[in-house]
């Protein structure tokens, strides 16, 4: 595996996973594993809350993603790229 | 003559006294709409849960709405973050300790400043609240919406009668001995309440 290699992954991690945060909606608060769905109920006007599971992704995983292609970057450097005889 | 006028005038008061008599609603909701939301700031994001487990009865009589008196309780481990870790921390033994203190309640000792316009009544509650075993009596506005003959729109089959409860107030964690002093610079002392809840009286 070449350096090269290593860094286009490094980049396709932060691509994906940005990718996935803007999909979900672009949450800027923390990660969330359940959402509130609600439901108002016509004879009282009360809103009802209950909760469905569904992974919605924050800024603490926009972080760790960051983290991970940082590290995958860093540790290219000790990978040779393929020199190429002429 | 002289005798019909004080029996004539007892026979109202009575009929009146039947017509107006209290009566008592149950907040154990089949629908589960019925929660109190509660909310803690926070850096970044607002904690922001709710929680269904409510029961409990109050007493209400629409012609007189001051003498009010009733219990709500919220079950514990019925109050949910959208983050389950978040709220397996929030329901463990530092925090609410829902294994040993499961239900989060408030009794209504007093009502004052009433003000009835139609339906709806609003008034000052006075209650001894309790959490985590403490108890503190506090003073929270409240909003009382008598819903006569509704229950059956509510509940196909049943006839009765409802009452909605809308409160907000806030309390601070440190006087019901929620994880008091610890993690301020992360989780807020005050906790803002707010109550929706609707009873219902079956004849």
């Amino acid at each position: 595996m070449t350096a090269k290699t290593i860094r286009l992954i490094a980049l396709m991690l932060l691509a994906v996973a940005l990718w996935f945060w803007f999909a979900r909606g672009a949450n800027r608060g923390w990660t969330k594993d359940r959402q509130p769905r609600q439901s108002t109920d016509p004879v009282t006007g009360l809103v009802g809350v209950s909760y469905e599971n569904r992974f919605v992704p924050g800024v603490d995983f926009l972080g760790a993603a960051c983290l991970a292609s940082s590290f995958l970057f860093g540790i290219s450097f000790m990978f040779r790229n393929k020199q190429i005889s002429t | 003559m002289k005798t019909t006028l004080p029996l004539t005038i007892a026979v109202v008061c009575l009929g009146g006294a039947v017509l107006a008599a209290p009566e008592t609603f149950d907040f154990k909701d089949p629908k589960g709409i019925n929660n109190a939301g509660f909310k803690l700031d926070a850096p970044l994001e607002a904690i922001n849960g709710s929680a269904s487990g409510v029961s409990g009865t109050v007493t209400f009589d629409p012609a007189d709405p001051a003498s009010t008196k009733g219990k709500i309780v919220v079950a514990s481990n019925s109050l949910q973050l959208p983050n389950q870790m978040q709220m397996h921390h929030m329901q463990g033994e530092k925090w609410l300790d829902v294994a040993k203190f499961p239900e989060i309640t408030f009794e209504s000792l007093s009502f004052k400043n009433v003000h009835t316009d139609g339906d709806s009544t609003t008034a000052d509650v006075t209650g001894l609240f309790s959490v985590k075993g403490n108890s503190k009596e506090i003073t929270a506005p409240v909003k009382l919406t008598y819903l006569k003959d509704k229950l059956g729109q509510r509940l196909p089959g049943k006839n009765g009668d409802l009452l909605v409860i809308r409160s907000n107030f806030s309390i601070k964690r440190s006087d019901f001995g929620i994880n008091p002093g610890q993690f301020e610079d992360k989780v807020s002392e005050t906790i803002e309440i707010n109550l929706s809840i609707a009873g219902a009286s079956a004849r």
